[in-house]
């Protein structure tokens, strides 16, 4: 079974059923217990950095996510759900920046690009060991974001350029994310969350 | 490698159907939203946008169920406006399945509502609806309301800065001249609104030639909406696309599968 971690309002119908596609069964949920032993964890984004942390942080996430790695069971996190696997982010602080669940070291910072927020259907490049965008090498992804991730972390990294260069996935171990919406990706997007329920 | 231009399908849905009409007294029953926004996205549409023209509480209630079950079989972005006055109705739209919804009317009346939706969903889910025609305001563009047909006095360059500081995510300009001619985007009106912002801006209103969406991102629009071209198959999704790729504009083909 795959649990959407449910922290927040916002669309998360299209989420469910895009992963309902890999044949799996999946529950929306805020529920510690049912998200803790779910095959699969996925961690959506809501809103900004730090009102998704609030979130996340009402609904005991952080230490969801945690535990669920050291125990190795898979996490995905997408969007605003993939920037708070990092230490920190400066969205919309006047001084610094915010604190993130900080299962990478690095900083998720303002794009610097002519058009913001980077929305639309851009492609992926990655590196050669990925797993989840096997068979997708020429696809494009639907993103929806103004800040991201410009430094490498994890085992491969994928890359997308919007003005500057920055990371669209991470594949590393038992904990992937995507800055793009692969459920609303349209078929590539499927075929990603395909790749992805089959490896966990 | 970058971002694409979007071709985005507008559908006018009135108590749980597609309606379709030169203008808004000739319409004519063409079909179920939920079908046609499966086929549009089958071939190769980047968006959806539902602009729900119903007049009735029950209409709205209606639409909302389009929205539900488009969500379930259709994995693109989906905007959906026409008659949200307030965050609740926000709320509801994306709990249905909605990522994005479009405001005018209730933006004009009340400009806080702007940063209200963004504080609590995030800019990105607003799209903010500029109708606009030329008039003797400051920069030539009016502000209109009820589909163009009232005029609001306000300029829409003044109107746009002020929409996108207070945290409208996206610009939907409508153009209400070109509206429904195919005579193509109003271009004038496109290179001004976007020499303000730097928010996504999406072209819309008369759309016709094949040439007519090159001139709009000519002129800086980031995507590209039409209803009546696609509804009355004057082109399909895929005629535009690759008409653009012909041309070197970045659009997502898709891949064979």
């Amino acid at each position: 079974m795959i649990a959407i971690l449910d922290y927040g309002s916002g669309n998360l119908r299209s989420a469910e059923r895009a992963f309902a596609t890999s044949g799996l069964d999946v529950v929306v949920t805020s529920d510690r217990e049912v998200a803790l032993n779910a095959k699969g964890l996925v961690v959506p984004g809501v809103g900004a950095f730090a009102a998704c942390m609030q979130g996340l942080n009402a609904v005991g996430g952080p230490e969801i996510i945690r535990e669920r790695i050291v125990n190795e069971r898979p996490v995905l996190g997408i969007c605003i759900g993939m920037q708070i696997l990092f230490s920190r982010g400066t969205e919309h602080s006047k001084n610094g920046s915010h604190a993130g669940v900080g299962i990478w070291d690095g900083e998720v910072s303002l794009l610097e690009a002519p058009i913001l927020p980077h929305m639309g259907w851009n492609s992926v490049e990655s590196d050669a060991q990925t797993v989840l965008f096997q068979g997708l090498e020429n696809e494009s992804f639907y993103f929806v974001h103004s800040y991201a991730a410009k430094k490498a972390v994890g085992k491969a990294q994928s890359w997308t350029t919007h003005g500057e260069k920055f990371v669209s996935a991470v594949e590393d171990g038992y904990v992937s994310a995507t800055q793009f919406h692969p459920e609303k990706s349209g078929d590539a997007g499927l075929a990603f969350i395909k790749n992805w329920t089959k490896s966990i | 490698m970058t971002l694409s231009v979007r071709i985005i399908a507008c559908l006018d849905v009135t108590d749980g159907r597609v309606v379709k009409g030169v203008n808004f007294t000739n319409l004519v029953d063409a079909g179920d939203p939920v079908e046609m926004a499966a086929l549009y996205g089958s071939e190769g549409v980047d968006e959806l946008t539902f602009l729900d023209i119903s007049a009735s509480i029950i209409g709205r209630e209606t639409t909302l169920d389009v929205v539900r079950r488009t969500a379930e079989q259709v994995f693109i972005p989906l905007t959906v406006g026409g008659g949200i006055r307030s965050v609740e109705d926000v709320d509801r739209l994306l709990r249905a399945g909605a990522d994005k919804v479009s405001m005018n009317t209730a933006a004009i009346e009340r400009p806080e509502l702007i940063a209200e939706i963004a504080d609590k969903f995030g800019s990105q889910v607003l799209v903010l609806s500029v109708d606009a025609r030329r008039a003797r305001t400051e920069s030539g563009f009016e502000v209109t309301t009820h589909g163009g047909r009232e005029g609001t006095g306000i300029d829409a360059l003044a109107w746009t800065e002020k929409a996108c500081a207070l945290g409208a995510g996206e610009i939907l300009l409508n153009s209400m001249d070109a509206d429904g001619t195919r005579a193509g985007y109003d271009i004038g009106m496109i290179t001004a609104i976007r020499s303000v912002t730097k928010t996504p801006l999406i072209a819309s209103g008369g759309a016709g030639a094949l040439e007519d969406f090159a001139a709009a991102i000519d002129a800086g629009a980031d995507a590209l909406l039409a209803a009546s071209v696609f509804h009355f198959g004057i082109h399909r999704i895929g005629d535009v696309k690759s008409y653009l790729n012909t041309h070197n504009y970045p659009v997502r083909m898709q891949a064979a599968r």
